[in-house]
């Protein structure tokens, strides 16, 4: 059995970088089960958010634990950027290479990676250059990398920026069909109509702080907000 | 006009009547920049490397050493080896002045930082660039250094061949340190340094002719066995 990671609880947390204070202080519990996203508009913290969570800010101050060790919880986790990071190997060997790190034998890993690469819609892909790959695929390969180790919680960044309508629905599928499965998935995006479609709940960020948040049915009819509510109007925050 | 005209007819007839002076001087050119190349790699490469991905307290400093030495003249640096193998001085005792070891010590000093300096910002350019993603991963240091070292493989390998291409046509430090002897020590540059000297225009040409060809022939090769330059894009 699989030690839960969850929930994860962030007390007062706040980053700080080059004096500017860029996110919280924030207090934050991330449990349950389903898709939250994060909305909010450029500049809001919504990147600085989810990497905090990950693992990869300096937190300032404040506190942030997950249910069990740092080290366990590290390696049930992945996160996609917002722009992927692609090794200069082929797709197979990108989808493989987080198994590769945990320590699998090649033939274990490679079986694994071309079943997940098949799932995603990459299996025509396999020997191809990772950075040589379409715009959408590229994201379609750091979400198979992410999904390979079946992590418990999955953090993506803005997944379907610079993507057109077939790449988003691709990957919105398999967003919902990871879901499904039991992954915890945390998201953010600035796009609504996105939001509305997978959110189960949402948290709003503005400033860098957690300005408002949840559950998507009553978030998107009536949010405790104005800025939130301007925000989802498609109005201006200044 | 007449002179290079002249150079590579003679060039092609030492080469096609395998003239076994030029074929002895071109064999011992190679042998000696491969070696201080190999040398160099397993100096450079490494310390690169290390530079790029550790932080420590005097980085910055062993950085700027490196890159200074990187534009020290061989020929100050001949000197200084020529000073430490003389027979006076601390290695006196080894003997190996006047020797191709003392040649490939000259070489390896000479090109060791500039591969290293070169690998450095291979490598240092790939962790800016993976550094997310293989923290995500939560790679071990060791994990990472080999990721960045295997996947900068082409980079690295043309900091190899920047520092076989400095050293096989480097000629003022080991004409100190091998001291361009008939038979023992005269490579291709030294004997075409000597050629010149000499008058020998036709003979100094043909040895420079061969000097290139094989240049450029080292080149070629390496990047057919790595398959570079071939795809739209590398």
């Amino acid at each position: 059995m699989v030690t839960p990671i969850l929930p994860l609880t962030l007390s007062q947390v706040q980053v700080v970088k080059q004096g500017k204070r860029i996110l919280g202080p924030l207090d934050y519990k991330l449990s349950g089960r389903g898709i939250t996203v994060v909305l909010g508009p450029n500049g809001s913290g919504k990147t600085t958010f989810l990497r905090t969570m990950h693992g990869l800010e300096h937190i300032r101050s404040g506190r942030l634990y997950w249910a069990c060790t740092t080290l366990a919880a590290r390696k049930s986790q992945a996160f996609v950027f917002q722009t992927p990071i692609l090794l200069r190997r082929t797709v197979l060997d990108n989808i493989a290479y987080p198994l590769l790190v945990d320590g699998s034998t090649k033939a274990t890993a490679y079986a694994r990676a071309q079943e997940i690469a098949e799932r995603i819609g990459l299996g025509g892909l396999l020997g191809v250059m990772g950075t040589a790959i379409s715009g959408g695929e590229k994201q379609k390969l750091a979400l198979a990398r992410a999904l390979v180790r079946k992590p418990q919680v999955l953090f993506l960044d803005e997944p379907c920026a610079n993507l057109d309508g077939s790449a988003t629905k691709d990957i919105e599928a398999i967003l919902m069909d990871e879901k499904a499965n039991g992954t915890r998935l945390i998201m953010s995006t600035h796009n609504v109509a996105q939001a509305r479609r997978l959110a189960d709940d949402v948290i709003f960020l503005y400033r860098g702080l957690l300005h408002d948040q949840g559950p998507s049915a009553t978030f998107f009819t009536t949010p405790a907000t104005s800025e939130a509510l301007t925000f989802l109007n498609g109005g201006i925050l200044a | 006009m007449n002179d290079i005209w002249a150079g590579l007819t003679q060039a092609g007839r030492l080469i096609i009547s395998l003239d076994p002076t030029l074929i002895e001087i071109t064999a011992r050119s190679f042998k000696v920049t491969l070696t201080a190349t190999l040398l160099s790699v397993a100096i450079g490469l490494p310390l690169g490397a290390w530079l790029a991905i550790s932080r420590f307290r005097f980085r910055r400093l062993v950085i700027a050493v490196m890159n200074a030495l990187m534009g020290l003249p061989p020929v100050v640096i001949g000197l200084m080896v020529y000073v430490i193998l003389s027979r006076s001085g601390p290695l006196g005792v080894l003997g190996l002045l006047f020797t191709t070891s003392a040649m490939v010590i000259a070489q390896t000093i000479i090109i060791s930082p500039i591969i290293a300096s070169v690998a450095h910002q291979v490598v240092r350019d790939l962790w800016a660039e993976y550094h997310d993603l293989l923290i995500s991963i939560n790679t071990s240091r060791w994990q990472r250094t080999r990721t960045l070292i295997w996947d900068s493989k082409r980079g690295l390998m043309t900091a190899s061949l920047t520092g076989f291409g400095r050293a096989i046509g480097e000629v003022g430090a080991i004409m100190i340190v091998g001291g361009n002897i008939e038979h023992a020590t005269r490579v291709l540059t030294t004997a075409i340094s000597l050629e010149t000297g000499r008058g020998n225009f036709a003979m100094a040409l043909a040895l420079g002719f061969v000097l290139i060809a094989s240049a450029l022939l080292v080149n070629l090769v390496m990047h057919h066995i790595s398959r570079t330059e071939r795809g739209s894009r590398w």
